[in-house]
């Protein structure tokens, strides 16, 4: 055996198991796409290139009044938006407390603060719908956006992490400056901070998107549905949806959140490597 | 800075963080602990009963059934995704041109929405079209002429027949959402199927096993096997035992996947009829807030109970360096 082809199946060797792998994972993903495209007459076949590829399915699950994509995009885009700007500035200020403010029972109180990452979250789901029942916001968005503005556990662990990464002396040589504690927040740690700031906007929004509990407790209308709710709605009403209609949907609430991840692949993957690691 | 002024300063900056905390966990925690111990359907006032939430849950039939589907579901699903995620880390870990790419393959469907999720795999899963029992038809009928053959030879003892049906099931290509036992299953293949951050979390790991000790174990004679075996997976030990905890924590609270994959919403014979769901259908359903609010409570001692069975049960297999 001559060494140039000894070395040609040393990469088959090492790239087969690597493209089966990947081929495996985007397979059911593939297979929705292809089922979307697939006119009504194809759907039973099991060919994963339509025959006859159409684009009516989209057209008729975007006009059918069970579910109103334009609508509950912007409902979730809504509720997105508003509880990542809040979950973004609130955890970083708590987080920028617990990195940088030397105050007694500091240590006491992040340690509650890690402690609480592992409750999970059917012990509050009762009566934080009692108190949002209470506050008569039941039936709004509120429930769903307003708790991010206190920001959460995991993200001021995440954040502070980060801060005590970066060194001190820029705020102590800013400070002798005459920059306040608040100037060294906004103009020095906030801007050095982007990559880690972007991980938190990133999995917050991936949350959001997400969440099918939320919604199905505290919403009540249809005009008021977020995309997950509206696709769980559409999929649960007795089986007259066409696949082909079920899968356009899929199709539709995966792809901003498949280009969100291709744009910020990187960021991604270091958020989740470092944040893990650290726990 | 004053002590004084040091704590109110420290106070503001943290005070989202406490605030949250105060009005969004500890009050409504301290309220569910008050509730579970009342009789209080939703329209009105609650009544304290004493313990009779916890007897009854002591009782009732669905609370085992939940417990013990949710126990199998991660009894099932934990060690499978630990095996899985850590072969693929080790994978994808290997030097090769468009790493990233082949990265983000496994990470991807992590992004995915459950509720598509569950749409995609109801056809996946779908007896005759989909594409699982495609797959899995050829298989089943190599492998039923073995099992008719050990039924004949045996004549058809006792213990052989439950080989004979899966390997039947498997020719036939399985009912995965209308039999009990391969519901369960679908549950499981769908959680390898979005095992991504576990095995990112691992690939930093492995990232983090200093190059030296391979080399050394190399010098030593050491084959790839035992390379694996004796520098990798103590290496990732403790990768292993965060992630195995982070696994209990999330398979006691799967709800979604199963809520949109089944219309009954507890599957064939209640067997994909998890604890959360069943805690939902008290509160939101039945309107039994104090019962739900018990059954929230048990599911957090739970959850820390088999926390702390883990890490006493790992306390010596896993290497902490530098430790």
């Amino acid at each position: 055996m001559n060494p140039g082809r000894s070395r040609q199946s040393g990469t088959v060797l090492k790239y087969l198991p690597l493209i089966a792998v990947a081929a495996l994972y985007l397979l059911p993903l593939a297979w929705m796409l292809s089922v979307s495209l697939k006119p009504d007459a194809e759907l039973l076949q099991s060919n994963i290139i339509p025959e006859h590829p159409q684009v009516d399915a989209f057209g008729q699950v975007m006009r059918s009044e069970s579910f109103d994509f334009p609508l509950y995009a912007r409902n979730t885009l809504i509720i997105a938006v508003l509880s990542l700007v809040g979950m973004v500035l609130s955890s970083a200020i708590a987080a920028y407390g617990f990195a940088r403010i030397r105050f007694p029972g500091r240590g006491v109180m992040f340690g509650v603060c890690l402690a609480t990452m592992m409750i999970p979250f059917p012990v509050i789901m009762v009566p934080t719908y009692m108190i949002f029942k209470h506050l008569g916001w039941i039936g709004t968005f509120l429930p769903l956006w307003v708790p991010a503005w206190f920001g959460s556990a995991f993200n001021v662990f995440l954040l502070r992490q980060f801060f005590l990464g970066i060194p001190i002396e820029l705020e102590e040589s800013a400070k002798i400056d005459g920059c306040s504690t608040w100037g060294c927040f906004w103009r020095i740690i906030l801007p050095l901070s982007k990559p880690a700031l972007a991980v938190v906007a990133l999995f917050h929004f991936l949350t959001v998107w997400n969440d099918l509990i939320g919604p199905l407790i505290y919403l009540s209308h249809q005009n008021q549905f977020t995309l997950a709710l509206g696709l769980q709605f559409l999929q649960s009403r007795a089986g007259d949806t066409p696949w082909n209609q079920l899968m356009a949907a899929s199709t539709l609430i995966i792809l901003p959140v498949l280009v969100l991840f291709m744009l910020a692949q990187r960021t991604f993957i270091r958020g989740i490597a470092t944040t893990g690691i650290k726990g | 800075m004053t002590q004084r002024s040091a704590t109110v300063q420290g106070l503001l900056w943290t005070a989202p963080w406490w605030l949250g905390f105060l009005l969004f966990l500890a009050i409504p925690m301290g309220f569910s602990l008050y509730i579970s111990f009342c009789d209080y359907p939703l329209l009105q006032r609650p009544v304290f009963v004493g313990a009779d939430n916890y007897r009854e849950l002591a009782r009732d039939p669905v609370f085992y059934k939940v417990v013990g589907n949710t126990f199998i579901y991660a009894a099932l699903a934990i060690p499978a995704g630990t095996v899985v995620a850590v072969l693929l880390a080790v994978l994808l870990n290997r030097k090769a041109r468009g790493q990233a790419i082949f990265r983000a393959c496994i990470f991807v469907p992590t992004i995915v929405p459950l509720v598509a999720v569950g749409v995609v795999w109801m056809w996946m899963l779908s007896p005759e079209a989909g594409l699982v029992n495609q797959a899995i038809r050829p298989v089943g009928q190599l492998v039923l002429p073995a099992a008719q053959a050990l039924d004949n030879a045996t004549d058809g003892a006792q213990w052989s027949q439950p080989i004979l049906g899966v390997a039947q099931d498997l020719a036939d290509g399985p009912a995965w959402l209308d039999r009990p036992g391969w519901a369960m299953l679908a549950l499981v293949l769908i959680s390898l199927w979005l095992i991504g951050s576990p095995v990112v979390i691992y690939l930093a790991g492995l990232q983090d096993i200093p190059t030296t000790l391979y080399e050394a174990a190399q010098l030593d004679g050491a084959s790839r096997v035992r390379r694996f075996w004796h520098v990798t997976l103590p290496g990732l030990s403790p990768v292993i035992l965060f992630n195995v905890i982070v696994g209990i924590i999330v398979t006691w609270q799967i709800f979604a996947l199963p809520y949109v994959m089944w219309r009954s919403r507890s599957g064939p014979e209640d067997a994909t009829y998890f604890y959360t769901m069943y805690l939902f259908d008290n509160a939101f359903k039945y309107l039994k807030m104090g019962y739900a609010s018990a059954m929230a409570w048990v599911q957090l001692l739970i959850i820390l109970a088999l926390t702390a069975l883990v890490f006493w049960a790992s306390r010596r297999t896993v290497h902490y360096r530098g430790a």
